[in-house]
């Protein structure tokens, strides 16, 4: 085995090798679409985060337009403090919805924001007033039952 | 009967001070195995030649594995999903078990097996027939000139036949999924670029490949170098590299996931 | 006392004692080697005389007592120093420690590439010319798998005498080899001896190849020297030992039997009423 031929064979071998990491990174991977450019904090409290987590997307009209930085417990009032990170590129105005979504029925939960009409936009560090929390199941199924029974009663 | 007791306890002693003493002993091997590395990559040819011997020659077997693994899951996976209708979810099931454990675990214990154990051979075969000590009285340090490129190959070749396996497995789970079962071929790729997450899964599955290909280039030269000079010597080292390595390849990994993958 | 031509002498050995593992393997070894002579170092299997090489070698370090090569204490040097020592130093192992997997031409050309900067042309005439040296110049492609005991030996001496160094080490170099071969290396230790100027220990036990060409015969037993001498001297001495071991008698000092208990009790031992 001549010193060209092991280099060739070598030189292919760590070839494929990273083009398989490549591959790995971008077409089975998020590497491709995870944004790089710059990014503004928003915040917006919530009720209840229900299964929210941090790096859950942010989007408005489907489209991922941030992630979710951080998440905390405001100590005062009870409520949860969620810290988005939005692209730049993104501004939305200042009554703006903030709801905490599922995708899917049982999918993981991202945070969707719905534009209103206000002229003025949003600035960067400001806390989004108008949020709706997550839809807890136990919460639902307790509704419906309780719709149930009422419904029956009605009937009577 | 105390007596027997005794003995069987002092035994174990001895036992467990002879391993802790022999670790001590390959952790010192391996510091002066990075301390004579210079020679792998100034003279590159070293390292390269040994790159062919023990990554270049385990791509068939990588490949092929890592092609009936990720089949093997595609088939699994199918059956298990579908019962909960989402079957659509096939791609994220395949992408993440290999790339997160499957990719990083099972290649790296093949790689003991054909790499690892041919290692061992080789060395062990030359402290036996005396060529160490040659290189030794020809004033040339044999663990620069022969174990530090072994090393080397192995720690480099590692996380590309890693990567290979899982990127085989990939296809192999999408050959069965897509093409033959019929699972959507948008679903499939969408759903898992977005489950998979770069820094999360697969940067976490390259460290652990480094790691296994450390623990694994490190086990198969020091029992070759520390094997005894004789035809049993040289296979009871073989067996050695195979089991100790396939073992801290095993511990390694839980310890790694769990650090890695806490709160995910 | 012998009478040597005596600049200093190019290895010397002092009260050399040495203990493997609790257990004495030298003890008070002293032996000169004078430059531009063969010794051979002699006896028994597992006498010492391997380790005795090792010790000179810097592969071994001395319990007690110290080796001078060329004036110098060896397990004295830092690891610098000793790897120049060693490159004054060739050493033919027994069975020629080839490496398998290098062609008999980069074998021989191994020393050179590692520790000169010699142009690609001139290794290439000088691995030549060791080649020819034992007569394997035709060889040069060969792997080492393809060669018998002897050429593989041969091919290994070439290899030690690359960089012409002053002392060469042979050990057990005539074992297993039909008796031409024997011939041929017992020629080639003399002639390379002489043509390099340097000295040479043989560390054998094969008397009669070994007294044809040697100049000093060191007599080694239970890791002590027990006899010295010239090889007319060590072929006239009567001291038991040596008498014994040159002319292969059956039984002497070196005992026929295993130690073990007394016969009569062993075989009849058992059935005793």
């Amino acid at each position: 085995m001549n010193r060209m031929t092991l280099d060739l064979w070598v030189g292919v071998f760590v070839a494929i090798g990273l083009g398989a990491l490549l591959f790995l990174g971008l077409k089975v991977g998020n590497l491709a679409t995870t944004s790089t450019g710059e990014t503004y904090v928003l915040k917006a409290n919530f009720d209840n985060i229900g299964g929210l987590k941090v790096r859950a997307p942010v989007k408005s009209a489907g489209v991922v337009v941030g992630r979710v930085g951080d998440i905390r417990l405001d100590a005062e009032r009870y409520e949860a403090v969620v810290t988005m990170n939005i692209g730049s590129q993104f501004v939305f105005p200042r009554d703006t919805f903030a709801k905490i979504r599922t995708s899917g029925l049982l999918g993981e939960q991202y945070i969707g924001l719905s534009v209103g009409g206000d002229i003025e936009m949003i600035k960067p560090g400001d806390v989004i007033k108008k949020t709706e929390s997550a839809m807890v199941l136990e919460d639902l199924v307790g509704q419906f039952l309780f719709d149930k029974a009422a419904e029956g009663k009605d009937k009577k | 009967m105390l007596e027997q007791a005794a003995t069987l306890l002092r035994g174990l002693g001895r036992r467990v001070t002879g391993r802790i003493w022999r670790l001590g002993f390959a952790s010192r091997f391996l510091l002066a195995t990075l301390l004579y590395s210079g020679t792998s990559f100034r003279r590159i040819f070293l390292t390269i030649r040994e790159i062919y011997f023990t990554g270049v020659q385990s791509l068939i077997i990588i490949l092929v594995s890592g092609l009936f693994v990720g089949m093997v899951l595609g088939l699994q996976g199918y059956d298990t999903l579908q019962r909960y209708g989402s079957s659509e979810a096939l791609g994220i099931l395949v992408a993440l078990s290999l790339v997160r454990e499957l990719g990083p675990v099972v290649s790296a214990l093949l790689f003991a097996s054909r790499a690892g154990s041919a290692i061992t051979a080789e060395i062990g075969l030359m402290k036996a027939t005396e060529q160490l000590s040659a290189m030794e009285m020809m004033a040339v340090n044999p663990i620069a000139r022969v174990v530090a490129p072994r090393f080397w190959a192995g720690v480099i070749s590692m996380p590309l036949l890693a990567a290979l396996f899982s990127a085989m497995g990939i296809f192999g789970g999408y050959l069965v999924g897509v093409v033959l079962i019929g699972v959507d071929e948008g679903s499939f790729w969408s759903q898992m670029q977005a489950s998979v997450d770069f820094r999360e899964d697969i940067v976490n599955g390259v460290i652990k490949s480094v790691v296994f290909g450390i623990l694994v280039s490190w086990i198969a030269v020091f029992e070759g170098y520390d094997s005894e000079p004789t035809a049993e010597g040289v296979s009871g080292a073989t067996t050695r590299t195979v089991v100790t390595s396939s073992l801290a390849i095993l511990a390694a990994d839980f310890i790694l996931t769990a650090f890695m993958f806490r709160g995910v | 006392m012998p009478a040597f031509v005596s600049n200093e002498p190019l290895v010397k050995i002092s009260d050399l004692n040495f203990t493997y593992d609790l257990r004495p393997v030298l003890s008070g070894i002293n032996m000169t080697i004078p430059r531009g002579k063969v010794v051979a170092i002699m006896g028994q299997s597992g006498c010492g005389k391997t380790t005795t090489l090792r010790l000179i070698g810097g592969q071994l370090r001395p319990t007690q007592g110290e080796v001078r090569f060329g004036g110098k204490v060896i397990h004295e040097l830092d690891s610098d120093d000793l790897y120049a020592m060693r490159r004054r130093m060739g050493m033919l192992f027994q069975f020629g420690a080839l490496f398998t997997d290098m062609s008999v031409f980069d074998n021989v050309a191994f020393q050179m590439r590692e520790h000169t900067n010699l142009s690609e042309e001139m290794i290439r005439d000088l691995v030549l010319l060791k080649l020819n040296a034992v007569g394997l110049r035709g060889a040069q492609n060969m792997m080492p798998s393809e060669l018998s005991g002897g050429m593989a030996r041969r091919v290994a001496l070439a290899r030690a005498i690359t960089l012409d160094p002053l002392l060469m080490m042979y050990d057990e170099p005539f074992t297993g080899l039909d008796p031409i071969t024997m011939g041929v290396i017992g020629q080639l230790i003399r002639q390379l001896n002489d043509a390099l100027g340097g000295s040479s220990i043989i560390v054998t036990h094969d008397v009669q190849e070994s007294l044809q060409i040697v100049d000093y015969v060191y007599f080694m037993a239970d890791g002590k020297v027990v006899a010295e001498g010239t090889p007319d001297e060590i072929r006239a001495s009567d001291k038991a030992y040596v008498h014994q071991f040159v002319w292969g008698e059956f039984d002497g000092p070196v005992p026929f039997q295993y130690p073990s208990a007394p016969y009569r009790d062993q075989i009849f031992g058992a059935t005793h009423a």
